[in-house]
């Protein structure tokens, strides 16, 4: 193994919070950075040429490459897990930028009580209403402390849409039900295709407050604080699955790159696997003394650091922290350790498939833009009439649809699914659906966890990462009743025809959910109940840092991207004021 | 080496075709000349046996019929010989590491160890003269295969070649996009997206060739010298 002259920094990833990391560092402090990628550079100007519906969004071209590196899955314990051997209900990122890349943009903020779910489920419901075996507990941050965490990620992604709760005063056609914000969003929002419109009328002559999703795409030309300009978006329908050939969709690579390219102290890696995070001791806890990694040669490589960032989503957090042996591995039979604990998966579904009478044009859109209500969300839902607890939002999407994906879809009254009459009615119908879609929360539960599987490998002989999830009574219920919502927006669609979800059997790899899985490494305000402190510091090995999702012990209905920024915010602060000057604990 | 197979195909039965052959070479044919000429298209995996087959069943479950062209016209059986003979047919993006075990839930996904040629080979040995049988006869065996992971594969494969970009063989002429009035990758429709509420709004189809002014290496090429 050859080992390199040691950088002060290592940062493990170059997505969203890697690289946001990065640039922070890089421009605040004269540390030396260094980001290792497994996956290939990127650019803006090689995105025109990837608008094909078959390689980006059937055959996933941008995602991890699953024969090299995959996950194993089952729904219980006492079950066998086996390979996702082609991604489905999530799409991880590989190369520079990550799923930030292919992401949708949408950039709603959690509900401020997501971070308090288990106090504030109690005060107002009290113990019973808890579902059974849940393991809920509070974040030790508050919404208030991270408010303008996420006004700065605003501002620098450059978000489009309206506000509804300006310090607290309440602004019809935004969303009324959102935390405070101290600041309007950069942008005005962006505009509305047709399908959303009826979606938003809808949903508004039924008593609900419709408002523009929040999206990191520009609905005109934006400048961000770092100086860098981007154009408004065009609603070419190319964008979730692929990469944005103007730059209008807020990528990592056109907001934070552009500034470390110019940066002489942070250098890039890419094509770099990272294998381990090295300790000083063997003990479990202890001093990272930096990381080994296989080049693209196939070299081995030890890279000396002072400081460890793990930026590697949540698959590839749990992964590295396992394979080091580093913390105390959950274990659901003695309800011992905690790393690998609270794996949750956003809720997300269909709920009523919608065949209209007129035309939609729908080829038209742009990654997670559209109408939405939030009146049936967190704690704006009363839940005390109700057999779940929690809720989450609708959404009347306009997001670019391409053909393969979505020819086919026909009302349930047509039988066939090939042959003459179920092409006559794909046809009929091809621009005539509409999706009705819901986006809920998932509770954490003591038997939805992380570990290494004990079969299957990857590409470098190791353990996969092995996924313990299945859906409960609590998720069943909530997508029982909001698919009767859904079906009655529908209907105030003018819907000709609808096809109700079906409903939550076991977890389903193939159906695609969200790319948002979260959890594993935890924050917690004390070490018994964490991996990660709330500056997101190892607790028990203070020169290690872990950014994004993994360290959520809840979802929320929200999409995470936001709370993942404004958090790394907080943690790129932490690190430059305090811990740069005395490198211990910081909690 | 396999001895080199065509598909022979008349001219008439495809729209208005650019066809590459396994050399690279392009053979054009307009959808103008609709005469008795016959284009004899190389085949980069199927027998000459086997794509008669492809093209028949492909063609029962996307018919040319009153509603408009079909699988015939898009040329699917082309799009499929070139997908099957690149790394999707390989399975290059799957991970294909055992144990496999085949009689998984069925929210586990496609567990099998074949790999999409070697699906596509065996199940065709069950279609043996399919392409000589009578469309009736020819629904009445697809329906008996009709739960069956061939099965699934040959009709999604059939739809991506409907409404694939042309670039990879399927959707000649950009026959599937005018049927469901899909215009491809458009630069732009800053200036529509808000307007036609309620009417349709149909550009002309533009493939990603004409888009970008070059060609585009599609992925079932990457294994082509």
């Amino acid at each position: 193994m050859k080992t390199l002259r040691s950088t002060d920094v290592v940062i493990i990833g170059g997505g969203w919070t890697g690289l946001l990391m990065a640039k922070e560092l890089g421009s605040r402090t004269a540390l030396s950075v260094v980001v290792l990628e497994r996956g290939g550079p990127r650019k803006t100007q090689d995105y025109a040429a990837d608008m094909d519906e078959l390689d980006y969004f059937v055959r996933l071209h941008m995602m991890q490459d699953p024969s090299r590196e995959t996950v194993t899955l089952r729904h219980s314990p006492s079950e066998r897990a086996l390979p996702i051997r082609q991604f489905g209900a999530f799409l991880p990122g590989s190369g520079i930028g990550g799923t930030g890349e292919h992401w949708g943009a949408v950039y709603p903020r959690l509900l401020p009580d997501c971070f308090e779910l288990y106090s504030k489920t109690v005060g107002k419901y009290g113990v019973k209403k808890l579902p059974e075996g849940h393991s809920m507990q509070d974040w030790g941050i508050t919404y208030d402390e991270l408010e303008p965490y996420y006004a700065r990620s605003e501002r620098e992604l450059g978000v489009s849409g309206k506000a509804g709760n300006l310090k607290g005063k309440k602004i019809e056609g935004g969303n009324i039900f959102e935390g405070w914000r101290s600041s309007e969003y950069p942008m005005p929002p962006v505009k509305t295709p047709y399908f959303s419109d009826l979606f938003g009328k809808a949903t508004k002559s039924l008593g609900y407050h419709p408002f523009s999703n929040p999206v990191a795409i520009n609905s005109e030309h934006y400048t961000n604080p770092d100086g860098m300009s981007r154009a408004a978006c065009a609603f070419c329908g190319y964008c979730e699955r692929l990469g944005c050939m103007i730059g209008a969709k807020a990528q990592p690579t056109n907001t934070f790159l552009p500034v470390i390219q110019k940066q002489k102290s942070v250098s890039i890696r890419t094509g770099t696997s990272v294998r381990r995070i090295v300790k000083d001791t063997a003990e479990a806890y202890g001093k990272a003394r930096g990381v080994t990694y296989i080049d693209v040669s196939g070299e081995e490589i030890f890279q000396p650091a002072d400081l460890v960032i793990l930026a590697s989503w949540t698959l590839g957090n749990n992964h590295l922290l396992l394979l080091s042996g580093i913390g105390n591995p959950y274990n659901p039979a003695t309800g011992k350790g905690i790393l690998g604990k609270n794996l949750t998966h956003q809720v997300s579904f269909p709920a009523a498939q919608s065949f209209l009478e007129k035309p939609l044009n729908r080829f038209m859109g742009a990654g997670g833009i559209g109408m939405r209500i939030a009146d049936l969300e967190g704690d704006v839902l009363d839940q005390s009439n109700l057999p779940f607890i929690r809720g989450g939002i609708f959404q009347g999407h306009s997001v670019g649809y391409q053909p393969i994906a979505i020819f086919g879809s026909v009302p349930r009254s047509v039988k066939s699914r090939w042959g003459a009459e179920w092409k006559k009615a794909s046809i009929e119908y091809y621009d005539r659906t509409g999706t009705v879609s819901f986006s809920g929360e998932q509770i954490p539960y003591k038997g939805n966890y992380i570990d290494l599987d004990p079969t299957y490998k990857d590409h470098a002989g190791d353990p996969l990462l092995r996924l313990t999830i299945n859906w409960r009574e609590n998720e069943r219920k909530m997508v029982e009743y909001m698919t009767a919502k859904g079906v009655e927006i529908a209907r105030a669609m003018g819907a000709k025809e609808i096809n109700p979800f079906p409903g939550y059997g076991d977890y389903d790899v193939t159906r695609y959910q969200s790319t948002h899985l979260q959890g594993g490494t935890i924050m917690a305000p004390s070490p018994e109940r964490g991996v990660v402190n709330t500056f997101l510091q190892h607790w028990q090995v203070p020169n290690l840092f872990i950014l994004g999702a993994s360290t959520f012990p809840n979802t929320g209905s929200a999409n995470p991207t936001p709370t993942i920024l404004a958090l790394t915010y907080r943690t790129a602060d932490a690190i430059v004021d305090r811990y740069l000057k005395n490198p211990a604990p910081l909690a | 080496m396999r001895r080199r197979q065509f598909l022979v195909l008349s001219a008439a039965s495809i729209g208005g075709v650019l066809v590459y052959s396994l050399d690279r070479r392009a053979s054009r044919l307009f959808a103008q000349e609709k005469s008795s000429q016959s284009l004899k298209i190389p085949l980069r995996f199927f027998t000459e046996a086997e794509a008669l087959i492809v093209a028949a069943a492909a063609s029962r479950i996307f018919p040319s019929d009153d509603s408009g062209p079909g699988a015939k016209e898009a040329g699917v059986v082309i799009y499929i010989d070139r997908q099957l003979a690149g790394p999707y047919g390989r399975d290059r993006y799957r991970y294909t590491q055992g144990p496999f075990v085949e009689d998984a839930p069925r929210e586990f996904g496609y567990q099998g160890k074949a790999t999409p040629r070697e699906v596509y080979r065996e199940g065709l040995k069950d279609l043996k003269g399919f392409d000589r049988l009578s469309p009736e006869e020819q629904d009445k065996q697809l329906r008996q295969i009709e739960s069956s992971h061939f099965f699934a594969l040959l009709r999604q494969n059939t739809i991506e070649g409907m409404f694939c970009d042309p670039m990879h063989g399927g959707n000649a002429d950009m026959v599937g996009w005018q049927l469901i009035g899909f215009p491809g990758p458009r630069m732009s429709n800053y200036a529509d997206v808000d307007k036609h509420y309620g009417e349709a709004f149909r550009p002309k189809p533009v493939s990603l060739q004409q888009v970008v002014g070059r060609k585009v290496r599609p992925s079932e090429d990457e294994d082509l010298k």
